[in-house]
């Protein structure tokens, strides 16, 4: 049976302020949902709490894998059980070499009882595994004995969230606005890559503005975003119909989240 | 400039894994605690010295009693001179074999894996207990090309003639009262002399073990590295775990001739017990390249800035310092320059962490003496605090007396950003591994400078360092 990621009336907070009142949404494995809305709906945020990061605070609500509640979970804790996020600013770790970093955590991930001091998955095996990553997301292999992120441009660091992405196999993936700030090629060669790599084992949540990832890995659902709730829910023409027209019909339908959005994106100033 | 951070990472010092210790009722001799005329004369005598060293002893003696403790870098009010043993021998003899060394003391090396590393890829071992050298080897070609490597005691015997001319004539006793409390009671340590043009490819190797309580270590290397003649030297100290404190303060002068190369490089790993208060300093003479790796990870309060005096025209100096301070431990460490010579060019590379209310500081300082035109140095000291109970301070000390230099300095102070810890542990880090792996970082520029078999005993220390954390 596949695996079920449930997020259940969901309430999260940055500095005790109120950004996600109330978010439902049911994302299943080999499923393709993409996350829509304009500027201070709190996109982002769901992706922060989804993933586990220690400043944004649930307030109420749960989130679960496969009926075992993760609301309380560490990062850590979550990423073994099949959760991923691909940042939208990757951050940059001085002085640690993206391949030791990706041993390391590929040993935890599939070793997820693994001790610290334990063995680490085989060095012959995974320099094999990484090298063929890499080669199908293009990307040279001299990648790896670099310090991660540090110094890459843009699209190497959206490429380098790919290819953990590609080497930690989660069960569900979060891609917050991969494709932003990229050129036309590296969206492209970015969403072949997800393409390549999303299937029946793979749930994957697109926060995106573009369209262009969406073309490559065309959705089931789109959800649209508004003022902290999940407002509205369609297929891929909903995404194709907000890229054509943008949000002003959404905003009119939901007043209400519409005036939360305006307050949130007026506090963001 | 002091900088005081808020905020994260709960990271505890783990175990300190030397700090067992070995019986010491078998010992050959051990010195009354205390210092006086009459301790250093009984050094001297044990030692069958010539005359010049006994009264070189007995005026440093003087000269340590006439200074006043330094009134700058670390808290040493607890440090009683009164409550030390200044000499103790553990072994009759020194063993030219393992075989030949007393049981505990071979054990307490075998568990410090010395014996395996000699074999492995030392060129020469010198191991000290206390204050003798208790075992020394030396590859037989070295031997025979005319390198000595032997302890200080033996070259005082052996080679009168070197020692005349240069025994404390880079750090005279008047240099500090800690070089003079050194010069009075200073045994072991090493010398070495490499001939010129010769080039010795793998490391010697010396280790400092401490066993006793109240114990002072007053090791005194001399290295002489002749012309166009090439060397790397490798230090590691430790000592048990007591509740009161030793204190290790070395003396250690080098001198690199023209068109050699040397590189000393310590891995400081004393209990937190134990106060190290040494003095290093190298003279570098026309086209030689003097370098310092120095790391100091143990210690109650390291005070240790290892200085390379640029002498002539080409010469360059480099040092590369790592210092920890975990719980109780300040570690006050940086480099010297100075520049008599124009022409001459030195880099100091610190990088520092701070963590459980450890203290760590940068002392530093580039000196261009008057006529030392065309002189290039380079500054670069970065500092990561781990918790807000840390501490990192930076104290650069820039004299200038020429114009026509090129000085720079940068400094930074970070801490491991949330952001960081998060980004690791999404995928699959525990906290304590994903601080490990900033820290591990962060030194890795430096680290990569060892030879491999140290970069990975560094890097072990870390870990060994940040293991234990996060409740």
């Amino acid at each position: 049976m596949s695996s079920l990621l449930k997020i259940t009336d969901l309430h999260v907070s940055v500095a005790d302020t109120p950004i996600l009142k109330g978010v439902n949404l049911e994302i299943r494995q080999g499923e393709i949902h993409a996350l829509m809305g304009p500027n201070g709906s709190g996109k982002s945020t769901l992706a922060y709490a989804l993933a586990g990061h220690p400043n944004y605070s649930v307030t109420s609500g749960t989130i679960e894998i496969d009926g075992v509640n993760i609301t309380e979970l560490e990062a850590d804790e979550r990423a073994r059980l099949g959760m991923f996020l691909a940042f939208q600013y990757p951050v940059v770790i001085p002085g640690v070499k993206v391949a030791d970093f990706i041993r390391h955590a590929i040993s935890n991930i599939r070793n997820p009882d693994r001790k610290e001091g334990e063995g680490l998955v085989g060095m012959r095996e995974f320099r094999k595994e990484i090298k063929s990553r890499m080669e199908e997301l293009g990307m040279d292999v001299e990648f790896a004995r670099r310090y991660l992120n540090d110094g890459f441009s843009g699209g190497e660091k959206k490429r380098m969230e790919i290819l953990q992405m590609a080497m930690l196999q989660p069960k569900f993936a979060i891609l917050d606005e991969t494709d932003s700030g990229l050129d036309s090629d590296a969206v492209r060669v970015v969403s072949e890559g997800l393409a390549k790599l999303s299937g029946p084992e793979m749930g994957v949540l697109i926060i995106t503005h573009h369209e262009r990832l969406l073309e490559f890995n065309p959705p089931q659902y789109t959800h649209v975003m508004l003022g902290g709730r999940i407002v509205e829910t369609g297929d891929a023409s909903l995404a194709h119909d907000l890229h054509a027209n943008g949000y002003a019909a959404i905003r009119e339908r939901h007043p209400e989240a519409a005036a939360d959005n305006a307050q949130a994106e007026a506090a963001a100033v | 400039m002091s900088t005081d951070v808020p905020e994260k990472a709960d990271v505890e010092i783990g175990d300190y894994q030397y700090g067992f210790h070995d019986p010491t009722d078998n010992y050959e001799f051990k010195s009354r605690k205390g210092l006086d005329a009459e301790i250093v004369a009984q050094i001297s005598e044990m030692k069958k010295e010539p005359e010049w060293m006994r009264q070189f002893r007995l005026d440093s003696l003087k000269i340590f009693e006439s200074r006043p403790m330094p009134d700058w870098g670390g808290d040493m009010s607890e440090l009683d001179f009164d409550d030390i043993y200044y000499y103790m021998k553990a072994a009759k003899e020194q063993g030219r074999s393992w075989d030949d060394v007393p049981d505990d003391i071979r054990k307490t090396y075998d568990r410090l894996g010395i014996p395996e590393a000699e074999k492995k890829y030392l060129a020469g071992v010198k191991a000290q207990y206390e204050s003798e050298v208790v075992y020394g080897s030396l590859q037989e070609d070295l031997e025979k090309q005319g390198v000595i490597f032997t302890d200080t005691d033996s070259a005082l015997r052996d080679h009168p003639e070197l020692l005349r001319e240069y025994f404390g004539k880079v750090i005279p006793p008047e240099d500090n009262k800690f070089a003079a409390l050194n010069s009075a009671v200073w045994s072991g340590g090493s010398f070495i002399y490499v001939p010129p043009g010769v080039k010795i490819d793998f490391p010697l190797q010396a280790y400092f073990r401490i066993n006793s309580q109240n114990m002072g270590q007053f090791e005194r290397t001399l290295i002489i590295v002749d012309e166009g003649a090439e060397a790397h030297y490798v230090e590691g100290c430790t000592a048990p775990t007591y509740s009161s404190d030793s204190l290790h303060s070395a003396v250690v002068e080098i001198i690199v001739k023209r068109g050699g190369r040397f590189r000393y490089t310590t891995i400081q790993n004393w209990s937190n017990n134990v106060y190290n208060l040494v003095t290093k300093r190298a003279m570098a003479y026309g086209d030689s390249l003097m370098e310092w790796v120095d790391g100091n990870l143990g210690s109650k309060l390291t005070m240790k800035y290892p200085a390379i005096y640029l002498m002539e025209p080409g010469a360059r100096g480099e040092t590369l310092s790592i210092a920890f301070a975990g719980n109780g431990q300040h570690q006050d460490a940086g480099a010297k320059m100075v520049h008599c010579a124009p022409h001459t060019s030195s880099r100091i590379i610190s990088k520092s962490i701070s963590k459980d209310g450890g203290r760590s500081s940068y002392r530093g300082l580039v000196k261009v003496d008057d006529g030392a035109d065309h002189c290039k140095s380079n500054v670069v000291c970065d500092a990561l605090i781990l918790d807000p109970d840390s501490k990192s301070d930076t104290y650069p000390y820039i004299e200038v007396e020429e114009q026509d230099v090129a000085i720079e300095h940068e400094a930074s102070v970070s801490r491991i950003a949330e952001e960081q810890l998060f980004y690791l542990m999404s995928r699959g880090l525990t906290e304590e591994e994903a601080s490990a792996m900033i820290v591990t970082g962060f030194i890795e520029p430096l680290v990569k400078e060892l030879p491999m078999e140290y970069a990975v005993e560094m890097n072990r220390l870390i870990e060994l360092q940040m293991e234990g954390s996060v409740g």
